[in-house]
């Protein structure tokens, strides 16, 4: 992958004067580059890597495995983006193995989210079953640590 | 039972106890500064010479397995066959010279007791050992704790503070015995090119030297090739090749390092670490195995440091220290001469008003004044940081 989009996977908001001294190149260049991937649709946005278990909010995850009957000339496609398309879905997956796709589902809590499960995915024409699991605690969400704090154990000046 | 009641000569007290030349050695400039800075609170470091990657995982899991299983016990005084096999494999295929893992390697704790046995082993009373300065803080005093006389060699920031041949024939002298090269270097950064250490081996040929090179910090080279000396044509049979696991693979920790060198060189070191050391811990032994698997862990954090290597030069440069951009290890040695401050008032001053520590460069040899050691194996964000307290520091040296 190429080094600025490393950068930016790792933080996002890192200032584009910044970017051009890491990779030793100008700011000019680092926009354009960045424009560049936005026009494309390789970056497809930036969002906040939150630690939702510390705010004082209702909310309720759940990743569901989907099983589907493939279909004809589309494939898992069509269904796959028909999950998508609820606004409850955050992420959907392809997946190999026992199931075919994952779902991570976001709701204010249990109830809603089996509500969701039960009437809205289940019943979509062509998913065979799903399996649910609550996610009790998050302890790293896109290679960010929930809560344990960085710890620099090295001597403040050393040879 | 009798008293005796008179000394003929005054009793000694403990200080006269310490042998001569010891006393005559200086304490390390950084463990001077290092007391200074441990005093005080939310200090933003660039002083630490240490990789600040923990030891990649998959290592520490082969450690704990091992220790799981029971390896708490002595190995063989050269260390495990199965590291100096890898270890034989690594360094024919990285630096291009073939070392027989049965009676050319020895498992050291650490290149500074590689470093220690190598000098010892060939230096005697009286001979003179050349090395490059600005240097590692350890080159001097090791060299005089086995009665040898240390020649240093001013580099400067005008070549990047390479090492040449001319440099090195105005301080040869008919009682030079060994050359000691580190490079890439700590705490200036140089590298050498495929043709600069042709020179010097050239130099070690024709004034009949033994070169110690200490490489430490070889995989730390950024963009370009890392020659050895060991592997130009002649020299394997006239140098000691150190080398060991704690920068390239953020192992500081485990105290494992090496020495390659001809069977007889080999067995008179070994003699040595043999009586003073027996062997290195099995468990760093074990996890050296398990790093020299891959080399994806060393690639990565060389393309980590290397950005941030960037950035800082980049933006010292633009606070108006002028700093060159060094090609390996993990320090930059900006140039800070014209604000009228020696290094260590300009370190003390820098630590007291912004509480960013940076090591002066007097610590590291006389031709290191005028310049500060800035690592760059700290956190961007610390990095960050520290270059906009440091260019407001500077801001208001100017006026």
């Amino acid at each position: 992958m190429d080094e600025l989009l490393k950068l930016l996977r790792h933080n996002a908001l890192e200032t584009p004067k910044n970017l051009a001294r890491m990779l030793n190149t100008t700011e000019a260049a680092v926009k354009a580059k960045i424009a560049e991937y936005e026009r494309t649709g390789i970056i497809r946005g930036y969002q906040a890597v939150v630690n939702t278990d510390q705010l004082d909010v209702d909310l309720v995850r759940a990743v569901i495995e989907i099983k589907v009957t493939p279909e004809r000339e589309g494939g898992f496609n069509r269904i796959a983006e028909r999950v998508s398309k609820f606004p409850e879905v955050e992420s959907v997956y392809l997946m190999s193995g026992t199931y075919d796709l994952m779902a991570f589902v976001a709701g204010r809590n249990l109830k809603d989210v089996a509500f969701f499960v039960s009437e809205k995915l289940a019943t979509i024409e062509g998913i065979i079953s799903t399996g649910t699991h609550f996610m009790l605690k998050t302890y790293k969400n896109n290679g960010v640590l929930m809560e344990a704090e960085k710890t620099d154990e090295r001597l403040k000046v050393s040879p | 039972m009798s008293v005796s009641k008179s000394h003929p000569k005054p009793r000694r007290q403990p200080g006269d106890f310490i042998a001569r030349h010891l006393l005559d050695i200086p304490r390390s400039g950084i463990r001077d500064f290092f007391e200074i800075v441990s005093t005080r609170k939310d200090v933003i470091s660039l002083g630490i010479g240490e990789p600040d990657f923990v030891t990649p995982w998959h290592v520490r899991e082969q450690a704990m397995f091992a220790l799981e299983h029971g390896a708490t016990t002595y190995t063989s005084n050269r260390g495990l066959i199965e590291l100096r096999r890898a270890i034989s494999a690594y360094v024919s295929k990285e630096f291009g010279v073939d070392y027989d893992p049965e009676n050319e390697i020895l498992i050291t704790v650490g290149v500074s007791e590689a470093l220690d046995i190598a000098i010892r082993a060939i230096i005697e009373p009286g001979d003179e050992v050349l090395y490059h300065e600005p240097c590692f803080v350890s080159y001097a005093p090791e060299i005089r704790f086995a009665h040898g006389i240390p020649v240093p060699v001013a580099t400067s920031r005008e070549n990047g503070f390479r090492l040449t041949r001319a440099m090195l024939e105005e301080k040869v002298t008919p009682k030079t015995k060994a050359l000691l090269l580190n490079f890439p270097t700590n705490p200036t950064g140089a590298t050498l090119t495929q043709a600069d250490v042709n020179d010097i081996a050239a130099f070690a040929i024709e004034h009949d030297l033994i070169v110690i090179t200490d490489e430490i910090y070889s995989e730390l080279t950024y963009g370009g090739d890392r020659p050895s000396i060991a592997a130009v044509p002649g020299m394997k049979e006239r140098t000691i090749f150190l080398h060991g696991f704690s920068k390239g693979w953020a192992m500081t920790g485990f105290r494992l390092g090496y020495a390659c060198s001809p069977p007889e060189l080999s067995e008179a070191m070994m003699k040595i670490h043999q009586y003073i050391m027996m062997c290195a811990p099995i468990v760093s032994q074990k996890a050296g195995i398990e790093a020299l698997k891959t080399q994806a862990d060393t690639a990565e954090m060389r393309a980590s440091y290397e950005k941030r290597r960037n950035f800082l030069c980049a933006a010292l440069n633009e606070m108006g220290i002028p700093c060159h951009v060094p090609q390996g290890a993990f320090y930059v040695f900006p140039y800070i001469g014209d604000y009228g401050l020696s290094s260590k008032d300009f370190a003390l001053r820098l630590l007291d008003e912004e509480n960013v520590a940076c090591v002066p460069g007097s610590a590291f040899g006389a031709c290191g004044e005028g310049y500060l050691r800035c690592c760059y194996a700290t956190d961007i964000e610390e990095i960050k940081e520290a270059t906009l307290r440091m260019a407001r520091f500077v801001k208001k040296l100017k006026n």
